[in-house]
């Protein structure tokens, strides 16, 4: 009796000792976890909270946390300069069209890798494949001539059709209609439907969800895609955002008033979509298992 | 006539994504190949070289620095990167509250296009002005160049790289972390094994196929890091950060030396499937030492 007293009044020692050293260790959890947000936040919100400062303050000793004379000059000086709503709308125009594009046509081929036996089938699938071995930074110089040999140098058009056409978004789109029985295909047959009907009306709409993961995914990528813009655009008035960013601040006086606010503007439906589709975002990226 | 337009649907289907393919990926991939053993200005007919153009690289002091500091700063930047994710991916497994918004915070970035990130950490970490140094000043330390010493440049891209990529492996760690089964925990938890002896005796070993994905893509996506550099130090200083995609583009395009920077062209397609093969074949020899 003594003795399984005695153990008890150890053993709840002991798992107060756990308790309290659980609690400490959950609290540390907590409070390094806050620290790693700021270090993941602040860097875009300091260029935020900056692009509101004026000329003078942005380079005050000491510097202002916050903006003592909040100003919008930043911005509408990048607006007035007219150009900045030139690449607006070029970033615009190329990531919706391409957008469009993207889906249309891996949804297509997604489409009939999963529903249909057709010769050849593996060896297409296989190039599919294949072409994430080899990454536009290898073929940055042949692109180059093939680009202005089909006349989409030095046009927004060019950014848009040469990378409509996505493995990963293939993968997705294959992956969703395996789980969609055959029937929905079979019962439309009998009724007479024609293959590209079938396609059209019944399999097309059943395919909604994945569609709209592709909108995101590949709106995010050409909102803020860099090298095929790099490679393709020579004009100054066709520069889309990145491009314009990078060559600004390239140059040998850098203007980071300006750069902050164009930064700041082009980052906002980067934002809204983000804040709003955020799980959808972040599941969908990753049953692509690969980025871009 | 039923039958004819059931048997060729498919193909039509494909046709787009094929043409594309073909014309913009497949047929430049071959053609590049053919280029880099030709002298070519990218206006003149191309002049056969053979393999001139290869043997050229190996003493061309500007491919043989940015080829190792390529490799250099990839070997810096995977493991640095796999080990946030993980770290960051094992803190949110832990039961905590708010769990889907740390998610969401440490995911962020990589929604932030490169150039972006690139800018904000040049207008951060800016040496006269930038708000870095001005805390490390006020505690009375020199300030840091971040950007302008050689070696300070790589840790700077090295860490800003790390910082803007994390949060994606970390959401594919998290999957694999939750795919492990408790009762592995119950049971060395009732063994009065610790967290280190379980992190290295469960968590590691279980979550080998994920890590190796992590690895893969990490590695695959480091070695082409560029638009982030150029937008931070712009290959400076003095060349020091200056990697194989952005020598394959300057040597192009810059110095119109179309047939060379194919010839690196292909050498960093080499690096990067035998990365690829590499690490999927540690991972399989790996696998036969477990069992």
């Amino acid at each position: 009796m003594q003795i399984s007293a005695k153990r008890t009044k150890k053993s709840q020692e002991n798992s107060a000792f756990r308790d309290t050293k659980q609690l400490v260790l959950r609290i540390l959890l907590y409070v390094i976890l806050a620290l790693l947000s700021v270090l993941f936040l602040f860097p875009i919100l300091w260029i935020m909270i900056s692009a509101f400062k004026p000329a003078g303050e942005l380079f005050a000793w000491p510097p202002t946390l916050l903006p003592q004379n909040p100003t919008i000059t930043n911005f509408s000086d990048a607006m007035a300069r007219g150009d900045f709503l030139q690449y607006f709308g070029n970033t615009t125009f190329s990531t919706l069209v391409a957008t469009a594009f993207t889906v249309v046509i891996n949804v297509m081929s997604g489409y009939v890798f999963a529903k249909y036996r057709f010769r050849f089938q593996t060896a297409l699938f296989a190039m599919v494949l294949a072409t994430l071995m080899v990454p536009l930074e290898v073929i940055m110089i042949p692109i180059f001539q093939v680009i202005v040999a089909t006349n989409l140098f030095n046009s927004l058009w060019g950014i848009i059709i040469p990378a409509v056409a996505s493995p990963t978004s293939v993968f997705l789109v294959r992956q969703y209609y395996q789980t969609i029985p055959d029937e929905f295909m079979e019962a439309a047959r009998i009724d007479g439907a024609s293959e590209f009907r079938i396609f059209l009306q019944v399999m097309l709409p059943i395919a909604k969800p994945i569609i709209a993961v592709l909108c995101i995914i590949s709106f995010m990528w050409r909102w803020n895609d860099f090298l095929w813009p790099m490679l393709v655009i020579q004009s100054r008035h066709l520069y889309t955002i990145q491009l314009a960013l990078a060559n600004y601040s390239g140059e040998f006086n850098v203007d980071w008033n300006s750069l902050l606010a164009m930064s700041s503007i082009s980052m906002v439906p980067v934002i809204v979509v983000f804040v709003a589709l955020q799980k959808h975002i972040i599941g969908g990226m990753i049953s692509g298992g690969v980025k871009g | 006539m039923k039958n004819l337009q059931m048997r060729m649907f498919p193909y039509l289907m494909l046709l787009p994504m094929m043409i594309i393919f073909t014309l913009y990926l497949f047929w430049p991939a071959l053609n590049g190949v053919w280029i880099s053993l030709h002298s070519w200005d990218g206006l003149n007919p191309m002049a056969f070289l053979g393999l001139t153009n290869y043997t050229q690289l190996l003493d061309d002091r500007n491919f043989t620095r940015a080829f190792s500091g390529t490799m250099i700063f990839t070997a810096i930047t995977v493991p640095s990167i796999y080990v946030t994710s993980l770290a960051l991916a094992i803190m949110l497994t832990r039961k905590i509250k708010a769990a889907g918004l740390f998610r969401a915070i440490f995911y962020w970035p990589t929604m932030v296009s490169s150039i972006i990130v690139g800018l904000s950490w040049r207008f951060l970490l800016g040496e006269s002005f930038g708000l870095v140094n001005f805390v490390i000043t006020s505690f009375g330390f020199e300030p840091v160049r971040w950007v302008t010493n050689a070696n300070m440049a790589l840790f700077t891209i090295a860490f800003v790289t790390t910082w803007s990529l994390a949060g994606y492996y970390m959401v594919m760690l998290i999957a694999g972390l939750k795919s492990i089964s408790e009762t592995y925990y119950e049971a060395a938890e009732i063994d009065g094994a610790n967290f280190w002896q379980q992190f290295f005796f469960i968590t590691l070993p279980l979550l080998r196929p994920m890590s190796l994905l992590v690895l893969v893509l990490s590695t695959v996506t480091v070695v082409r890091s560029f638009p982030l550099i150029l937008a931070l130090t712009g290959g400076g200083p003095a060349g020091a950060t200056r990697f194989m995609v952005q020598q394959i583009h300057e040597t192009g395009f810059s110095r119109l030396q179309m047939g060379y920077a194919s010839a690196m062209a292909v050498v960093l397609f080499g690096v990067l499937a035998i990365l690829t093969i590499v690490q999927f074949r540690l991972n399989r020899g790996g696998e036969q030492d477990a069992n």
